[in-house]
């Protein structure tokens, strides 16, 4: 196993995480792929997003936009926003190649908004490409484990 | 788990429910009274045609999808003669539910606790072991309990009350909007894509009054609407606009909120939207004449109106809304995208990502509309003697063909379902 390319993943993982855990928003913006693709889809036996009903299916534009909404104070689902911690472990390395690397982890997110505090688990799939010593997000795909039950509004990004 | 650690139920004041609605106002309690809801289910959900399903949904022989008629799980199938089925989920037996996955194709459905199994149109077929019953045992009278079914313009209704009116009579002057509604499909039939489900911490019919209320939508979709472009904000300005919100009788109201936008038949020559120019270029790229990428680029974007059909569907712009009622204070929605069965992949893919952008857990319209939801609830906790104003759009409003219509932004509709609401609450 590359344990070296693995150790670099994580640590490019975990600083994605801790900037969405406190709302670095344009940083993240930042770590993506021009053509990257954030998704949450709800089936999970599904894969091809592209053509079927997800959750999230963020472009560039899209990702500006949910940004702009988070942090923008016209949203009352986000105002006030929510506040979050999420643990991110059990990587492992699914594939790679000289240009991209894939990388699945388990994602628990807690969350506590007003009155309630709240959890979601997810499998998170990393596509990332080489850029470097580090990498770009191609495609973040994020499956909750409730996906296919219903849900509650996720005033942030997962 | 997400609903408030000790909800507080209000009991209505000590008068007949006749009195706490009014022509112009409801009373709080309509919202928090664990036994004005218990009611609900029995005398409306129990004694109404209730939306189950879009044809699309069971499109084969043993196609089916579980769903709900207020609090009893039913299953919705098709069985070998074609037939439309709605069987309550509930072996004969000792009561198990005989069908656990929200949609699947089946042969037959087996009951898991002791392996009775039926047929797709509820008919008792097999009880393993059958000699303890010696002939005490007439599978004939044990079928899955079978609904009565109806259909129009491609929605399945079912009921419990075997001598209600022809579900043609209910819808009345709503069929033809639903007849509208249904050429979005842009030339195609249409078909529902897969679903957004979300619940709230709040009563049923704050959803319900929703759906006609034009009023909350500059409001509470300022966020929506600051991340779309130029083009469709100003479309979607349409509080000031002449639109309009029509009584259709029976609970159901339509709202218009986009009048160019109700027959996407018609206007075909049009200029084309700029946002839709590329995918218009896209499919004429595809070898689609004229005349077709007209069609489908008029009704991609889905109809000017929201139709609301007492009590629990609504035909809602470019998706079906269906509304499921969980207790006093608590409702699951279903945000169902419509799709082009058969149309081409562009319009479709453009259909899921405007559905993705509003609707659901993480769209840009749903979480705000809910978070609204839920403050009333949670508003509705005080002022036990205090009163929801419906009185909105009363003074212009003028009789039609139909019923009465008020402008946009009237509370047209929501009188149109609580007047629903009285009569069936009251019957005796």
């Amino acid at each position: 196993m590359n344990i070296e390319l693995l150790n670099r993943a994580a640590a490019f993982i975990w600083a994605e995480s801790d900037m969405l855990d406190h709302t670095e928003y344009d940083d993240w913006l930042k770590l993506w792929a021009p053509d990257g693709v954030y998704v949450i889809p709800i089936d999970p036996t599904e894969t091809d997003f592209e053509n079927t009903l997800n959750y999230a299916y963020d472009d560039s534009h899209m990702r500006e936009k949910r940004v702009a909404r988070l942090v923008g104070g016209e949203a009352i689902s986000s105002a006030p926003v929510a506040r979050t911690v999420r643990s991110v472990s059990r990587l492992r390395l699914l594939a790679e190649d000289a240009q991209l690397v894939t990388v699945r982890c388990a994602q628990d997110l807690r969350e506590f908004r007003k009155d309630r505090f709240r959890q979601h688990t997810s499998d998170v799939t990393y596509e990332l490409l080489r850029e470097g010593d580090s990498f770009r997000i191609k495609r973040k795909i994020v499956q909750l484990i409730n996906s296919t039950d219903t849900l509650t509004a996720v005033g942030y990004i997962l | 788990m997400n609903a408030p650690a000790q909800p507080i139920h209000f009991h209505r004041p000590n008068v007949p429910v006749a009195d706490l609605v009014q022509d112009d106002k409801v009373h709080t309690s309509l919202y928090n009274d664990a036994a004005i809801f218990d009611d609900e289910m029995e005398k409306i959900f129990r004694n109404t045609w209730v939306w189950v399903a879009h044809v699309s949904e069971v499109p084969d022989v043993g196609s089916y999808k579980t769903h709900w008629v207020g609090k009893e799980p039913v299953i919705v199938v098709r069985d070998r003669k074609k037939q439309v089925r709605v069987l309550l989920n509930r072996c004969r037996h000792r009561a198990a539910t005989v069908c656990e996955h929200k949609k699947g194709k089946a042969n037959t459905f087996v009951c898991p606790y002791h392996g009775w199994s039926y047929a797709l149109d509820g008919s008792l077929r097999g009880v393993p072991h059958p000699e303890s019953y010696g002939d005490i045992l007439d599978k004939a009278e044990l079928p899955l309990v079978n609904l009565r079914v109806e259909e129009y313009a491609g929605m399945i209704f079912a009921t419990f009350k075997d001598d209600i009116e022809p579900l043609a009579d209910y819808l009345g002057p709503a069929k033809k909007w639903m007849d509208l509604f249904m050429k979005q499909g842009g030339g195609f039939p249409i078909k529902v894509g897969g679903e957004h489900r979300f619940r709230f911490p709040g009563n049923w019919k704050i959803q319900l009054e929703n759906t006609t209320d034009a009023y909350h939508f500059p409001l509470v979709h300022r966020s929506f609407l600051h991340s779309v472009d130029k083009q469709t904000e100003e479309m979607l300005d349409f509080v000031t606009g002449k639109g309009f919100v029509e009584d259709l009788g029976n609970g159901h109201s339509v709202m218009v909120m986009i009048p160019e936008l109700i027959d996407l038949e018609a206007d075909l020559d049009k200029p084309i939207p700029t946002k839709y120019e590329e995918l218009a270029q896209q499919l004429r790229d595809e070898g689609h004449d004229e005349a077709k990428v007209r069609k489908i680029v008029r009704a991609v974007g889905g109809s000017g109106f929201n139709l609301n059909l007492f009590p629990n569907i609504a035909c809602s712009m470019a998706f079906f809304r269906v509304l499921q009622p969980v207790s006093v204070d608590e409702t699951e929605i279903h945000h169902s995208v419509i799709l082009m069965d058969g149309g081409p992949a562009e319009g479709n893919r453009a259909r899921l990502r405007m559905h993705e952008h509003f609707q659901g857990p993480m769209g840009f319209g749903t979480p705000d509309d809910s978070e609204a939801w839920e403050r009333v609830q949670a508003g509705a906790r005080a002022g036990r003697d205090l009163w929801v104003l419906l009185n909105r759009g009363l003074p212009l409003e003028k009789k039609t063909d139909d019923g009465v219509a008020g402008d946009v932004s009237a509370e047209t509709g929501m009188r149109a379902a609580y007047r629903q609401w009285k009569k069936m609450m009251t019957a005796a």
